[in-house]
């Protein structure tokens, strides 16, 4: 193997983890003030025929991109009535949300079926430093969005453990009675991050689709990235900057396959390689639904548990 | 609205004559659905001192204070705050004017720093974080009110009282100069109490008012500038006793009779020994959690258990239950062997179990009163809830069980009544006649009423030959009913008298770990 392919694999493990990143930092906001939104796969879907409709219609990525989010988002609040206002079982909303977002998605996709986009988002260029051997492939030659999907991971970081509302999102998640006496509006916190994750989903969907995918296959598009997303949180115990190396290595696995078979590299069968990030996927959610171990790994200790004032 | 500024003009001139009133409240009614838990009750807090609701649960105490602090608003009435009518729309309306409520079941995110959980909420909170200057304002706070509490903690690793002190200080910092204390030496040892009780001291000097809420008599009188009683929503008292109200005569307005915790012991001799315990031994994760226990426990005998939390005490009552399996040691119930055979066989030996945790592990929340005594009752695969329904009834009576027959769920009952419950379950025998009955801190969280109830079946079923063993926290009770007392201390039994010669100092001193030389 030539130093080259190295390179291409890590470069496309990054790319690869965009939508990783965007869909799983959206579930990670959402899950960390208390709600568990499962329906990621069903946003991405939405989110990625949205964001192709309105690209191609208008003709720019960038209206692609914003309706993308927001078609996330307004998803992400059916979900936010359901769980929050109605405190409906967030697992049984959330799954419906899959189930009703991957029908919407096919139900708007089915006049664009195998169509290409007319517009695409193209990867930046930073002239000289792409050219700086081994990471500069890596790390600059990139789309815009992978780079917005990295800084909002830091920031994410950041805002969580180092500002005041993050200290709030987090003692939602948390202790939403405490929250509620200290007359904060617990629902209003719910709903806001539900909504932004959403949003930061439907970014991470129509990135796929303007970046990443040629034409609309209906669920193939996603391909599970939304159930890989959910995993990932997991997997990165509820913290942005874990997220993000996870992420990275989920693309790897992700896009392992096919660049051996680019390569003809053909001594792992390559079912065996594609089953790889499903596996772990497994492995993840298996770890979370472990009794006991939720709490050693990090997980909101109210998450998925709907909130009324003094329950007796 | 004429009659509110007359009353509005009240205030001041209230506070000319005597102490400043800080807050007061007049006419307050609350209703709930089917409860009136508030009717028509005037309160009022002057400045600097300590005023306690006194009352059992469910007199409408905590529904008083929770709509003083904006937690609940009343159906009429009217708050008036240095003599100027309020709305406390919100918890976040009470802070404003300077109310904050120290709840009985703390309002703490165990995973931040103490730091972190006394400035959560604050308003004047700048976007960004500055830990460092966090620390050292709270830690201004708390040093001001001589209470100590690191402020780079993490929360879930302190003890109860430093989780207290974490809620006052939480308080304190928000600039509470009103302060509700719900219940706040239920959860606290006796000399957590004692610092509580200077911490309150330290705050009413400067100028603070604290709303001292509980239905524990001594406590209550010794604290107290101000008494106001609650029964059934209704005040049935003011005393005024500055430090040295009546506890006989609190208590009969609290309860409206007369009450008797009176020291009971056995009255008939006791008989064969039904417990045997050898040199039980539990290691857990490296730890000893027990260390070569042995004693015995006859018919018609009650031996008292004593020791601070977490000495080992929950793991000998499920050592003995057959939940948990010793590492070495023997225990026989009723003359059989019943180590490692599990908590089956040993309720088939006569064991009745009443765990600390009531509707956690002694009864199923979700389930009837009837289901929950089916659980001990039918082993066969369909249930005849037929045939258990009059016993259910009888015992709803003979127990004196406030519920609405035996289909009311188990969540849905109060305290008092969950833990009736189980007694009436355990007393009344399942497969098996009970021979020993395994009871802990089964008067925690009771009112007075029911602590007299609960003790009274105690006493019944030592009078009808069972074998007790009582293993609470509450020295008191055990002080007040055992036949022996043990005191456990770091899983060893380092103490033990008869009860009726038993001197509080000493089995005090045991339980603080001091007794070496008695012990030997």
């Amino acid at each position: 193997m030539n130093q080259n392919i190295w390179v291409l694999m890590t470069g496309d493990s990054v790319a690869l983890a965009t939508t990783l990143i965007l869909a799983a930092l959206g579930a990670l906001f959402t899950e960390r003030t208390g709600v568990l939104n499962l329906g990621v796969e069903g946003v991405l879907l939405t989110a990625a025929i949205s964001s192709f409709i309105a690209a191609d219609s208008s003709g720019s990525v960038w209206v692609g991109l914003i309706v993308g989010s927001l078609a996330g988002a307004l998803l992400a609040g059916i979900h936010a009535i359901l769980a929050v206002v109605l405190r409906a079982n967030q697992i049984v909303s959330g799954l419906a949300l899959v189930i009703f977002g991957t029908g919407l998605a096919n139900y708007l996709g089915k006049p664009y079926e195998g169509k290409t986009i007319s517009v695409k988002l193209t990867d930046m260029t930073f002239g000289p430093l792409t050219d700086i051997p081994l990471l500069g492939p890596i790390l600059f030659e990139q789309d815009i969005i992978t780079y917005v999907a990295l800084a909002a991971a830091v920031f994410s970081s950041l805002y969580l453990f180092r500002t005041r509302p993050g200290l709030e999102v987090r003692a939602t998640g948390d202790d939403p009675a405490t929250v509620d006496a200290q007359g904060l509006m617990v629902s209003t916190i719910r709903i806001r991050y539900t909504l932004f994750g959403g949003l930061l989903m439907g970014l991470g969907g129509s990135w796929l689709m303007l970046a990443e995918s040629a034409a609309w296959h209906q669920a193939a598009t996603t391909n599970g990235v939304g159930w890989i997303a959910l995993a990932l949180v997991v997997f990165a115990s509820w913290r942005p900057i874990r997220l993000v190396l996870g992420a990275v290595l989920f693309g790897f696995t992700l896009q392992l396959p096919y660049t051996l078979q680019a390569e003809n590299i053909t001594f792992i069968p390559q079912a065996f390689l594609q089953m790889v990030p499903y596996v772990a996927t497994l492995i993840s959610l298996i770890a979370l639904s472990r009794p006991g171990s939720t709490n050693a790994l990090g997980a909101p200790k109210s998450l998925g548990v709907p909130f009324v004032r003094d329950e007796r | 609205m004429t009659s509110s500024t007359h009353e509005g003009a009240q205030g001041p001139h209230h506070a000319s004559g005597a102490a400043l009133v800080a807050l007061e409240a007049i006419g307050i009614v609350k209703r709930f659905p089917g409860v009136l838990a508030n009717d028509d009750v005037n309160f009022d807090i002057r400045v600097g001192e300590v005023h306690t609701l006194l009352g059992e649960n469910g007199a409408g105490k905590s529904t008083l204070a929770s709509m003083l602090c904006g937690l609940y608003q009343p159906d009429a009435g009217r708050i008036l705050r240095n003599g100027v009518p309020i709305q406390l729309s919100s918890p976040r309306a009470g802070l404003q004017h300077g109310i904050a409520m120290v709840h009985q079941h703390f309002r703490l995110v165990d995973r931040f720093s103490v730091a972190e959980n006394v400035v959560l909420g604050s308003r004047d909170l700048s976007f960004k974080l500055n830990r460092a200057e966090l620390n050292d304002a709270v830690a201004a706070v708390a040093d001001t009110y001589g209470l100590p509490v690191d402020p780079t903690a993490t929360v879930g690793d302190l003890s109860v009282g430093q989780r207290q002190r974490v809620e006052i200080v939480k308080a304190l910092y928000q600039g509470a100069e009103i302060l509700l204390l719900d219940e706040p030496t239920a959860v606290l040892v006796p000399a957590e109490v004692e610092k509580l009780f200077e911490n309150v001291h330290a705050m009413t000097k400067t100028g603070k008012s604290v709303v001292f809420i509980s239905h524990k008599l001594g406590e209550v009188a010794r604290i107290s500038d101000r008494v106001t009683v609650l029964r059934n929503g209704r005040v049935t008292g003011h005393v005024s006793s500055k430090g040295q109200a009546d506890a006989k005569e609190l208590a009969r307005l609290m309860v409206g009779r007369d009450i008797d915790l009176a020291a009971q012991r056995a009255s008939h001799p006791i008989g064969h020994e039904v417990l045997q315990i050898r040199d039980v031994s539990l290691v857990a994760s490296g730890v000893n959690v027990l260390s070569n226990i042995s004693f015995n426990v006859h018919e018609g005998e009650m031996v008292g258990i004593a020791g601070v939390a977490g000495n080992g005490q929950r793991e000998l009552a499920d050592v003995i239950a057959g939940l948990l399996s010793p590492t070495s040691g023997t225990i026989s119930i009723g003359g059989a062997m019943s180590t490692d055979r599990g908590p089956i066989a040993s309720r088939e030996l006569g064991l009745a179990y009443v765990p600390e945790d009531r509707l956690g592990v002694g009864l199923v929340p979700s389930m009837s009163i009837l289901d929950n005594l089916l659980l001990t009752r039918d082993r066969s695969v369909v249930v005849d809830r037929a045939n258990v329904r009059p016993e259910a009834n009888r015992l709803i009576d003979e127990f004196e069980i406030k519920a609405n027959g035996p289909e009311h769920l188990a969540r849905k009952l109060s305290g008092g009544n969950a833990q009736k419950v189980l007694l009436a379950r355990e007393l009344s025998g399942g497969r098996t006649a009970t021979k020993l009955l395994v009871v802990c801190s089964p008067t925690r969280g009771l009112d007075v009423g029911a602590i007299e109830t609960v003790r009274r079946l105690l006493d019944d079923a030592r009078s009808a030959g069972q074998a007790i063993l009582l293993i609470s926290e509450d020295l008191d009770e055990i002080m007040s009913l055992a036949d022996r007392v043990l005191v456990i201390y770091r899983g060893a039994i380092v103490h033990e008298t008869p009860g009726a010669t038993a001197l509080l100092e000493q089995v005090g001193a045991a339980m603080a770990g001091l007794s070496q030389a008695g012990g030997a």
